[in-house]
């Protein structure tokens, strides 16, 4: 077998969301660089319940770095060290030897922690819900190739669509904005041809949900490098041009825009 | 109030409470821990209405709705656009004043006809000085405005900030987060504000309205300046402020395309270029006048034209 | 109590089956379908368009889903594509083609009326998802491109980079959030279903746990609905994400649904192999890698030497080889079993000898490194990150993994079990896909139950219970479930023995892979048939289940997880040695072509197994369905 690494782990444990929380140092031996990191708390879990110790709540579901389950503060980084990859996807071979490593939940005043790293995110959920959609009522589609998009304009959609929702953008905002997910979303579907009858309305809604539960953005651009999609800033200004249009729409004259 | 948890009667139907671990199970407790009811903890109790989870409560209130294009300013984002557009005016002024107090170096009598000029400016139509305090009340109105978004999206982002493992306490990372894309500039944007701003109530102070020397007189810009930035702490006043509104305009110049929304790859390319070539316009222009006075490059004996009340008087004998 | 076993098919010229009994159907008025609840489960592809086209109808809808949000369902990892017969490439596809080919590569063992149906609703699931915003692949016309998927001879997949599942699951997932805002829908999340409440011999609602308060409680509706994705962890390492389980569907089963064809897996041959021990979970690389690359092993066991020093005449391209005209393109299921022989003859290759090279050098010499970046830059970028090795300079290592299970609860044409009132959509059903799943059409069956078939069916189930209440949540069948469940879950941590759940998963896991795996035998599946049962007893004795339930308590929610994965593991055996045949997903060694194919055995065989929960999971009661082929002549696949 190749080298194994030595490591000491400090991880924030708390009980539940009206606890006070407080970090437990660990130490793991023989992990092998191949290993995932959330392999690697697989293997401390496995180890605290054979001293019946509670594991870790540490929440992961695809291990791909699609689902957006997974995701913590590591090391003071939204998703560890490795740019453009979820926790999930980050390897213990980006560690050396006798490292400590510092997991920390995401924080924020909207994600409030459920237990140990776990954390709730569903203001997220609340801003889609408020207009990350374009109705279409099922069976009302009309011909998939009716409307052209052009190539461009689709590739620049699905460069927004790509967001996975993990909420590492909030995590590592000074603001604890969630500028870039909901942005994310508004232009992926204000892009695109079919979402021009709800673009205004749609712009309007989320942002103004967005700003119900989250601070504001100011430019840092740290979003953008915790981002495990890389989701561009371009979407943040597209979406500030579009609120600020949406406020001086006629909505009665949208068609001839 | 004990363990707060759903099964209650509120609920309909059956739900059968597990409390396994004797004793041990997730009890609120302490009172004062129930005074700080977190965020979650409504939510649950919302949800026990609901019977569904609704996750944490909003921080803040949705407002109604005022008439455009007061609403704008109602968001976040609109404030946002309000402090680029007002940045926008106050630039503005910050790259005239600094081109115009450029004739310091033509001398007394020109620097002296330049005020003049301002004060004439619109004279064909209005009284005098009234287009001139026309622009002063727009860049004050602009710096109110200014300051009042910024301090309002930074309460926002404070309320947005709070720790969620503790009852209270702002969000900080024990393992000190690591910025890579925020920069120095942006980081102290809420520090360069505030000096910027003391800063302008000193220089107004110090050369609109003389508070801090007995040669300063009315109308003489040019005898005020040497006179004031012939101190030399007051010369590193100066430069140390028009450091900091250079890193405020390096930050504030990037920042304002992204939240006026203005983004062409075309654009894109030069924003940073732009910010970093204003930011340095505007550092080069103002040191130049503190460190000129200290050097003597500009300095009542150096002058070829009369300096002060002098000057004025001798150019009203000249006519 | 169950009777015969009858799919309900409509009579009638196949072509139109479905119009016709979407004629015939019982509708429900508008304005009475907000006096029907329905739960739906799950809220994958399946469920999240289910929920939210009965939202859309005006039902009264309950979604559940154990992830924090409905977008995190696993339908979201799918990459390569989702088939439609829209024939837009123009080269020759129909519905009809559509409906053939995936019966002929489902190995002859899928309804042919369902799978018809399946083809024509295709059509529709592109309109829906490209009117939702899904930003499919398109040409520079602004029109939407295809790719030929799978080895399909036709061009009709259509996608979304590698992430079509991602934004299909997206698409659905605003839809539902569209209703949860709007009302019509009330969306429960880290909430799991425990168990299915039966009254009067129909489902009537569900028992589900909160997973973050514990607290154990009942909802009643008129017809629940099961969206609750495959088994296909009961190998413990599988493409599935962790959370993925049976437990949904298995307690529905021992309530009385019949769980039908567990013993079809499908195996993908393209995944990253195992690193060691602790591997949580496997990785899938697309198929569409098998175009390019040039599958291998050395032909020396011994093989020390570095891979360029390995000359071509030592090299054993064992696909191309065996099938000249085919060669790496063939079926998933050829390339996975072929793997397996070469490893198993110990020519694996890797630290742990386990896995098979797919080597792009050639690829690269031909059409240049940019070509293959251009094709696989985002695959290759993946397989570096998990491995920390450079596929552009060494060949990639892959070995075959679970990945999707063709079997489930047995539904009838409307996708209503035998249970009245119990639906179950995509994959937790057993759906279209036969013996052997076609790529690219697990995300249209999901889209398609979702959104066009069960919003349809599901009416002519409810329009005769107007006016009837829901069930009594304080009725003894609600009360007892819900105590059952809470008692289950108490004795789960009472046992407080020496093993992790992790730890007995992965023996279970073992267990399954060697003895039901890629290739199974008489004599493996009786020795799984009895050490299976004894891990389960000392599971039942020996598992150690820290904290309490009244938090967030993952060891227990995956504890009661793999005591169902016992069960069914043991019922996938049994299902397993019962088919004396291979076909699809399931290959006997003792039922091969003397070229080492898949012998299928149609005289006795040809239908579907339907097992019938017995009181223990060893005493389940086989029932067939029998299959006709009207329209599809069954002949024996062939590669070569």
């Amino acid at each position: 077998m190749e080298d194994t690494m030595t490591l000491t782990l400090k991880v924030w444990r708390q009980k539940g969301p009206m606890e006070n929380g407080r970090f437990e140092t660990y130490e793991l031996e023989q992990i092998s660089p191949d290993m995932s990191f959330l392999e690697m708390f697989d293997v401390l879990n496995e180890n605290l319940i054979n001293n019946g110790e509670e594991p870790v709540e540490i929440a992961s579901d695809c291990r791909e770095g699609i689902c957006g389950t997974c995701g913590c503060m590591i090391n003071g980084k939204a998703h560890g060290p490795e740019k453009a990859t979820a926790t999930c996807q980050l390897h213990m071979r980006k560690f050396k030897d006798g490292d400590t490593i510092i997991v920390e939940p995401w924080q924020a005043t909207s994600f409030p922690v459920i237990k140990d790293l776990v954390v709730d995110r569903s203001p997220l959920d609340r801003i889609i819900e408020s207009g990350g959609f374009i109705t279409v009522p099922t069976g009302s589609a009309p011909d998939a190739n009716l409307i052209p998009v052009p190539k461009d304009a689709a590739d620049a959609a699905f460069d927004a669509a790509a967001c996975i929702g993990c909420g590492a953008c909030v995590a590592a905002c000074p603001n604890s904005a969630a500028q870039l997910f909901t942005s994310a979303k508004v232009q992926h579907l204000n892009l695109l041809p079919q979402g021009q009858a709800e673009r205004w309305s749609r712009t309007e809604e989320m942002v103004e949900k967005m700003e119900e539960y989250f601070g504001s953005c100011t430019n840092h651009g740290e979003c953008h490098e915790a981002c495990p999609k890389e989701i561009p800033l371009d979407f943040i200004a597209y979406t500030n041009r579009d609120y600020v249009k949406s406020k001086r729409k006629n909505r009665n004259l949208l068609g001839q825009d | 109030m004990g363990k707060v948890s759903l099964n209650s009667d509120m609920l309909k139907g059956h739900t059968v409470g597990l409390k396994i671990m004797s004793g041990t199970t997730v009890n609120v407790g302490k009172a004062t821990e129930l005074s700080n009811l977190s965020k979650c903890q409504e939510a649950q109790n919302a949800m026990a209405q609901t019977m569904t989870r609704k996750g944490p409560e909003p921080i803040r209130k949705r407002p109604r709705q005022l008439p455009f294009p007061l609403n704008l300013y109602q968001s976040a984002i609109g404030r946002k656009w309000v402090m680029a557009v007002s940045g926008v005016v106050l630039l503005g002024f910050v790259v005239t004043h600094m081109i115009g107090n450029l004739h310091l170096y033509e001398g007394p009598l020109e620097i002296h006809e330049y005020a003049e000029t301002l004060r004439n400016l619109g004279t064909d139509i209005i009284p005098r000085t009234w287009l001139l305090w026309g622009v002063r009340l727009l860049l004050i109105a602009a710096f109110a405005i200014h300051i009042h978004s910024a301090y309002t999206l930074k309460e926002m982002g404070r309320k947005a900030n709070t720790r969620s493992n503790y009852a209270d306490g702002n969000k900080k990372y024990a393992s000190s987060q690591d910025f890579v894309a925020a920069n120095y500039a942006s980081r102290t944007m809420r520090w360069t504000g505030p000096i910027i701003l003391l800063y302008l109530f000193f220089h107004l102070a110090d050369l609109t309205w003389g508070w801090f020397s007995k040669d300063w007189h009315l109308g003489d810009p040019y005898n005020n300046v040497v006179v004031s930035m012939g101190n030399i702490g007051v010369a590193l006043i100066y430069i140390v402020a028009n450091v900091a509104l250079a890193i405020h305009i390096f930050h504030g110049t990037w920042s304002l395309f992204q939240s006026l929304g203005i983004n062409s790859p075309k654009i894109n390319k030069i924003r940073r270029h732009t910010a970093a070539g204003l930011a340095g316009l505007i550092l080069v222009g103002n040191l130049s006048f503190p460190i000129a006075v200290q050097i003597g490059l500009i300095d009542q004996d150096n002058c070829e034209a009369p300096c002060g009340l002098n000057a004025v008087e001798l150019e009203e004998g000249r006519e | 109590m169950i009777g015969e076993i009858n799919s309900r098919s409509p009579e009638g010229p196949i072509e139109d089956k479905w119009s016709s009994h979407k004629f015939n159907m019982k509708l429900v008025n508008p304005a009475n379908k907000r006096k029907f609840e329905v739960i739906v489960v799950g809220t994958g592809l399946a469920g999240a368009s289910a929920a939210a086209t009965l939202g859309e109808l005006g039902y009264k809808v309950k979604a559940f889903t154990y992830h924090d949000s409905p977008r995190r369902a696993h339908s979201i990892a799918a990459q390569g594509g989702i088939n439609g017969a829209k024939n837009y490439q123009n080269d020759g596809d129909s519905v009809y083609r559509l409906f053939y080919d995936t019966v002929k590569g489902g190995d002859y063992r899928s309804r042919e009326a369902n799978v018809h149906r399946l083809a024509e609703v295709s059509l529709n699931i592109i309109d829906q998802c490209v009117g939702q915003g899904v930003p499919f692949a398109r040409e520079y016309g602004g029109l939407l491109d295809n790719r030929s998927f799978g080895g399909a001879q036709v061009s009709r997949t259509f996608y979304a980079r590698g992430q079509t599942g991602q934004q299909l699951l997206l698409g659905a997932y605003s839809a539902l959030m569209r209703q949860v805002g709007s009302g019509s829908v009330e969306l429960h999340t880290r909430t799991e279903m425990l168990d299915l409440i039966v009254h009067d011999g129909a489902a009537r609602g569900i028992v589900v746990r909160d997973l973050i308060t514990g607290d154990v409680r009942s909802h009643t509706a008129h017809a629940v609905v099961l969206a609750t994705g495959g088994y296909g962890n009961v190998y413990y390492l599988s493409t599935n994400a962790m959370m993925c389980n049976v437990t949904a569907g298995w307690r529905a089963h021992r309530r009385g649904a019949m769980f039908a064809n567990p013993c079809y897996t499908q195996i993908h041959p393209t995944c990253i192999p195992a690193s060691d021990e602790f591997q949580s979970k496997l990785t899938l690389m697309s198929e569409s890698l098998r175009n390019d690359g040039r599958i291998w092993v050395p032909k020396d066991h011994d093989e020390g030497r570095s891979i360029s020093e390995i000359s071509e005449d030592q090299r054993y391209y064992y696909l191309e080889e065996k099938y000249p005209s085919f060669g790496n393109l063939v079926p998933r299921d050829v390339a996975s079993r072929n793997a397996k022989t070469v490893v198993d003859a110990g020519l694996g290759v890797g630290p742990l000898k386990n896995g098979v090279y797919l080597d792009f050098a050639d690829a690269i010499q031909r059409d240049g490194e940019d070509v293959i970046r251009e094709r696989y830059g985002n695959l290759f970028q993946m397989y570096e990150r998990i491995t920390g090795e450079d596929p552009y300079k060494t060949p990639m290592r892959i070995y075959p993994a679970t990945h999707y299970t063709m079997g489930g609860l047995w539904v009838d044409y409307e996708l209503m079990s035998n249970l009245p009132g119990l639906f179950v959509v995509g994959e937790a059903n057993f759906s279209d896909h036969g013996a052997n799943r076609l790529g690219a059409s697990a995300l249209m069956q999901g889209l398609a139950d979702g959104y066009f078939v069960l919003p349809y069916t599901i009416g002519n189930y409810l329009a005769p219970l107007l006016g009837e209440s829901t069930l009594d949540e304080n009725d003894p069948s609600c009360s007892n479930a819900v105590n059952e469940v809470a008692e289950r879950t108490q004795k789960w941590l009472s046992i407080n023995g020496t093993r992790s759940v992790d730890w007995f998963h992965r023996e279970l896991g073992k267990l399954v892979w060697n003895f039901i795996g890629m290739e199974r035998d008489k004599n493996g599946l009786e020795k799984a048939l009895t050490e299976i049962p004894s891990l389960r007893e000392e599971f039942e004795k020996d598992v150690r289940v820290l904290g309490s339930a009244d938090n967030l308590n993952t060891s227990l929610e995956k504890v009661g997880r793999v005591a169902d994965f016992f069960e069914l593991a043991e019922l996938k055996a049994r299902d397993a040695l019962e088919r004396a045949e291979s076909c699809g997903g399931h290959f006997r060694s003792e039922s091969q072509t003397t070229d080492g194919e898949a012998l299928r055995d149609d005289e006795n065989f040809s239908h579907v197994a339907a097992w019938e929960w017995g009181g223990t999971s060893s005493s389940a009661i086989r029932h067939k369905e029998e299959l006709e082929f009207e329209h599809v002549p069954l002949t024996q696949r062939s590669y070569k």
